[in-house]
């Protein structure tokens, strides 16, 4: 499993990636390993706000549900509306063409509160076993 | 933590392993999508040695086994195995079962793990001292080869005629690559295939001669997670979801292995004043109609009420629709009848369907 080093990390599983003035959303290929074959992404809106650390939509997969949580607060500016008839992309590159949301941050600064890789690598040791 | 003797062959083939029932299962190898396929096409090869083996003996075993389930084992043949529950004084469902009839004063019988220490108490209490009986599940072990090239597989191992001749519930001993065995034409997917109840000790030799055996036919391991997926598409029922002890046999639409006028059972009394007086709700198969997965314990609305509670859910990887079973009052039962889940607060558009969802 790989984790880029030009990607910030959550608790929860969630990549973000500044791109300009605005944040690309995705989750890990931990989150990815976990959850098996994706099915279904219910996501927000374009338009709808979202908090940091807190429920924006939901991944499900063959066998369970899981809530996705937003790294920083803003704006939803772009849905990844390929996931809706392919949902597998997030199993197959989930840095890259299954990413989920991109967000309009209100605050760009909570992004230095997120794990960078290394840390995140760190932190996935400490779930497993 | 219960671990089968095969526990390390999944450890080797990458398997994600999950507490279940007591045990570490393995969910899923590949995928649980991939998994599901290889069965629907090819193979699959699963272990499910968690699941609990009694086996009754002596002249009396036929007649007492007969008492303990709802359908009728004394017409079983010698070489034969029937589904069955077996119920409380109430009619309701302690736990659903294969009984086999082995040898002539021989019936294995296999529970689910999650009720093996119930049934277990069950067959002891009511068993009596005359009938000889064993909980042999911590010496056996379980493989279940199933899928269209199962036969084939097992031909390629040179099992014998005795294997391969085996009818739908039929069941003979054999020995497969050196192993003695029961072999079963049974299982829990809805495909054709073969069960195979062999000592703990033998486990790994006919697990790995099996695997090598089908590799030409692109048979996997499989785990429990297509084991869910491929039971629901068939409607075969998962107790502790779709049955349990608050549900009986004839709204679970398992009124054809209860057998009242062929000779007396624990719950017989129960479940005849139940069919006499009629009930009111019923397990229907149902698909959705709108963006959504319906999950065991998502409430049923219709008219905006709720009608009742969703047992199982789950994508139908061979079907293409997010599939689905619950109670429903039985004026909602009708196919076709349009349904809501409630999913996350929000009401997902279903409609009731025929079952099984797939059909070979």
């Amino acid at each position: 499993m790989t984790y880029p080093r030009n990607l910030q990390y959550t608790r929860e599983h969630e990549w973000a990636r500044l791109e300009g003035d605005l944040i690309r959303v995705g989750i890990t290929a931990y989150a990815v390993e976990q959850l098996g074959d994706v099915t279904l992404v219910d996501m927000p809106a374009p338009g709808e706000d979202v908090q940091a650390h807190e429920r924006f939509g939901d991944i499900e997969s063959v066998k369970t549900v899981s809530e996705l949580f937003a790294p920083v607060s803003g704006e939803v500016v772009d849905v990844n509306a390929a996931l809706e008839s392919s949902p597998e992309l997030v199993n197959e590159g989930p840095y890259e063409d299954g990413w989920l949301i991109t967000i309009r941050p209100s605050d760009q600064a909570e992004l230095d509160g997120l794990m960078d890789a290394a840390k995140y690598e760190e932190y996935l040791g400490t779930l497993d076993g | 933590m219960r671990e089968t003797p095969l526990a390390d062959e999944h450890g080797r083939l990458g398997a994600r392993l999950v507490p279940f029932a007591g045990w570490r299962m393995p969910v899923q190898y590949e995928g649980i999508k991939k998994e599901h396929e290889a069965v629907r096409q090819r193979a699959g090869l699963f272990d499910v040695s968690h699941m609990g083996e009694i086996l009754v003996e002596g002249p009396n075993a036929v007649a007492a086994v007969d008492r303990l389930v709802t359908n009728d084992v004394a017409k079983l043949d010698v070489g034969r195995a029937l589904y069955t529950v077996c119920c409380n004084e109430s009619g309701l469902i302690l736990d659903d079962l294969i009984v086999y009839r082995l040898e002539a004063e021989k019936i294995l019988v296999v529970c689910n793990a999650s009720n093996r220490d119930k049934i277990v108490a069950h067959f002891a209490k009511n068993l009596s001292l005359e009938t000889p009986w064993n909980d042999v599940s911590d010496a056996w072990a379980l493989l279940a080869l199933q899928g269209p090239s199962a036969r084939a597989i097992m031909n390629d191992l040179g099992a014998p005629e005795a294997l391969l001749g085996l009818g739908s519930f039929d069941v003979a001993r054999a020995t497969v690559a050196g192993v003695d065995l029961w072999a079963a034409r049974t299982g829990y997917t809805g495909e054709d295939g073969f069960e195979l109840f062999c000592a703990n000790e033998d486990a790994v030799t006919l697990w790995r001669a099996i695997l090598a055996a089908g590799q030409p036919h692109g048979l996997q391991p499989v785990g429990l997670g297509a084991r869910d997926t491929l039971r629901l598409e068939a409607r075969l029922m998962l107790y502790g979801n779709d049955i349990d002890e608050h549900t009986h046999p004839f709204e679970a639409g398992l009124g054809w292995v209860v057998k009242l006028d062929a000779g007396d059972f624990i719950g017989r009394e129960a479940l005849r004043a139940i069919k006499a007086a009629g009930f009111d709700r019923k397990l229907v198969g149902f698909e959705m109609t709108e963006r959504g997965i319906a999950r065991h314990g998502y409430p049923i609305l219709a008219g905006g009420e709720r009608v009742g509670e969703v047992t199982s859910g789950s994508p139908g990887p061979t079907v293409g629709r997010n599939i689905g079973l619950g109670y429903v009052p039985k004026a909602l039962s009708k196919v076709g009848t349009a349904l809501g889940i409630e999913i996350r607060g929000k009401q997902v558009g279903a409609v009731v369907v025929t079952t099984p969802f797939y059909k070979r």
